[in-house]
């Protein structure tokens, strides 16, 4: 049974006025225990609107979400607690730290679970540790930290509430190269920790075909692909086509493709490109 | 949610309504209001409640978005129209039970205050409906500029009209997301008693003040990067110009007031 899923999941905004949009139309998607899931999709094509159903902030306008075979919105209480199993962190959740100290901030969520004080902690200490956060830093000011480190508390933020699985919008977006692949790494470890499920929103192809086991694009509100990396991948010119782009060697690759050399499709890491080109040159001779 | 509010909002459209000039449509609001007040007795209402259909039909703008709009002041005119029908004595009594005495007279003032109301309030919507906050801002500067004789910062005041105007729908919308953030974290925004959703609201008030002063420090910044220094000297890129629709609307204007004056006259 998988951990999460939603049925003909339908959302629309603002119903009725000349406003009227509609952002998710009738996605049926499922995630199972453990797995590391990327979701990719041009601006305004739903993907934001679509994660916050799965913690029940936004309710369906049709359609239903389960998690653990449960619909969520099947009573009040249900549907905050599903907020503390599935964790949500926002785009530039860095905006929304408020507390007087980082210890506060990150303890924000243990204690609206009612936990008490000693375990709330423990918790806010082992996710400061997941998020990279040094221990003399819970004792500041979110304020007086920097722009990734704030980030990182926010994320800690979220940690914090042990949520089975985790959802970050771009967790990445306006970091430098060595953030990224800090928080990236920060929430593999989180995922080996706890087994959890993680579900990663990104623009940025080299990071999610690096990582994740199974991709979902998103276009126009609707589950236009679905797959491996290397299936979601060779779909060059439909990526493309929604304003999309393959990771910089897969680009590589077809371009060598079209130039005659015989390579495979699926390349979308430069370690894949690299043994293809050795086993080219030693089958030349 | 919070996007839902339409009270104040503008919906784009290429209508004549539209297209007057914004310093008219003000003018034509005042006298609006001023014929609103005039008015007297069924024939001064229907004809005012023709001119603002007409208004309303010309501009297209949905009746559905109209009662939408309404939806947040209809308190006001149930307690108006409660007190009227209460509390106004008169010679006809419908109906009589100890102390609540209900007579003809307050039912017709109640009608007719009540049918006031939503026209005033009508009417104004519809000059927010159709005129951008920019375009209103211009022409309500241009037509207070006289007062910069007086020493008046009228320009200052505009600017800082539009700036605000400008940025109502982003500080809803940066709600609306540190709302969901702190939601997603378990906050609680809507049971408990007083002191706990003041409480509550804390960690939503103090990231948008944050953000909110940030973002005047960043627009101070953008606006100073480009030189502005304010209103003097300053030449528009869009000059608002009089057509002769405007005078047709002007001419319009007078009409009704001036019939409004004559059946008050009559009647």
């Amino acid at each position: 049974m998988p951990l999460l899923r939603t049925e003909k999941l339908n959302h629309i905004y603002s119903a009725g006025t000349p406003f009227e949009r509609v952002a998710v139309s009738d996605v049926n998607f499922a995630v199972e225990k453990g797995e590391y899931l990327g979701i990719i999709g041009a601006t305004g094509s739903g993907k934001s609107t679509f994660i916050q159903h799965l913690n029940g902030l936004l309710k369906p306008t049709s359609g239903s979400v389960y998690y653990e075979g449960r619909n969520i919105h099947e009573s009040k209480g249900y549907a905050r607690e599903t907020r503390f199993k599935v964790g949500l962190v926002f785009q530039y959740p860095e905006y929304q730290l408020f507390e007087s100290t980082v210890f506060e901030d990150i303890a924000f969520g243990p204690k609206n679970m009612g936990l008490s004080e000693a375990e709330v902690r423990e918790r806010v200490l082992e996710a400061a540790g997941f998020a990279g956060l040094k221990e003399a830093q819970l004792e500041k000011s979110p304020f007086e930290l920097s722009g990734g480190e704030k980030r990182r508390a926010a994320i800690a933020g979220v940690i914090a509430m042990r949520p089975g699985v985790l959802i970050l919008d771009e967790p990445t977006a306006g970091l430098d190269p060595q953030g990224r692949d800090e928080i990236v790494g920060n929430i593999l470890n989180y995922k080996k920790a706890r087994e959890a499920t993680i579900i990663m929103v990104t623009h940025d192809m080299e990071e999610i075909s690096r990582s994740v086991d199974r991709i979902v694009l998103f276009e126009r509100g609707k589950i236009a692909l679905e797959g491996t990396p290397a299936q979601v991948f060779s779909e060059v010119k439909l990526l493309n086509e929604l304003g999309l782009s393959a990771p910089k060697v897969t680009l590589v690759a077809e371009r060598l493709r079209e130039l005659g050399l015989p390579l495979k499709k699926d390349i979308y890491m430069i370690e894949h490109l690299r043994d293809e080109l050795k086993q080219l040159r030693e089958a030349r001779g | 949610m919070l996007k839902d509010i339409t009270l104040g909002q503008f919906f784009p459209g290429n209508t004549v309504v539209h297209r007057l000039d914004p310093r008219m449509k003000l003018v034509l609001t005042l006298i609006y209001i001023t014929a609103l007040f005039l008015a007297q007795g069924l024939f001064g209402y229907a004809l005012m409640l023709g001119v603002l259909i007409t208004c309303l039909a010309l501009s297209r703008i949905s009746p559905k978005t109209v009662l939408r709009g309404l939806r947040p002041v209809l308190f006001i005119i149930l307690v108006t129209v409660i007190l009227n029908v209460f509390f106004i004595t008169g010679e006809t009594i419908l109906f009589e039970y100890r102390f609540i005495v209900i007579t003809q007279e307050g039912l017709l003032t109640a009608a007719f205050m009540a049918s006031r109301l939503l026209m005033l309030i009508v009417g104004t919507f519809l000059l927010t409906y159709t005129t951008s906050p920019i375009a209103l801002t211009d022409g309500l500067e241009q037509m207070l500029s006289p007062l910069k004789k007086i020493r008046l910062p009228i320009h200052e005041l505009a600017m800082m009209m539009s700036i605000a105007l400008r940025f109502i729908p982003t500080l809803i919308e940066e709600t609306d997301k540190i709302m969901s953030a702190q939601k997603a974290r378990g906050a609680d925004f809507d049971s408990g008693g007083l002191i706990k959703r003041a409480k509550a609201i804390l960690p939503l008030i103090i990231p948008l003040f944050i953000s909110a002063f940030r973002r005047a420090d960043e627009l101070a910044t953008a606006m100073e990067s480009r030189c502005y220094h304010g209103g003097e000297g300053r030449t528009r890129m869009k000059v608002l110009k009089s057509a002769p629709r405007d005078y047709m609307a002007l001419l319009f204007g007078a009409v009704v007031i001036a019939t409004v004056v004559l059946l008050r006259a009559a009647g």
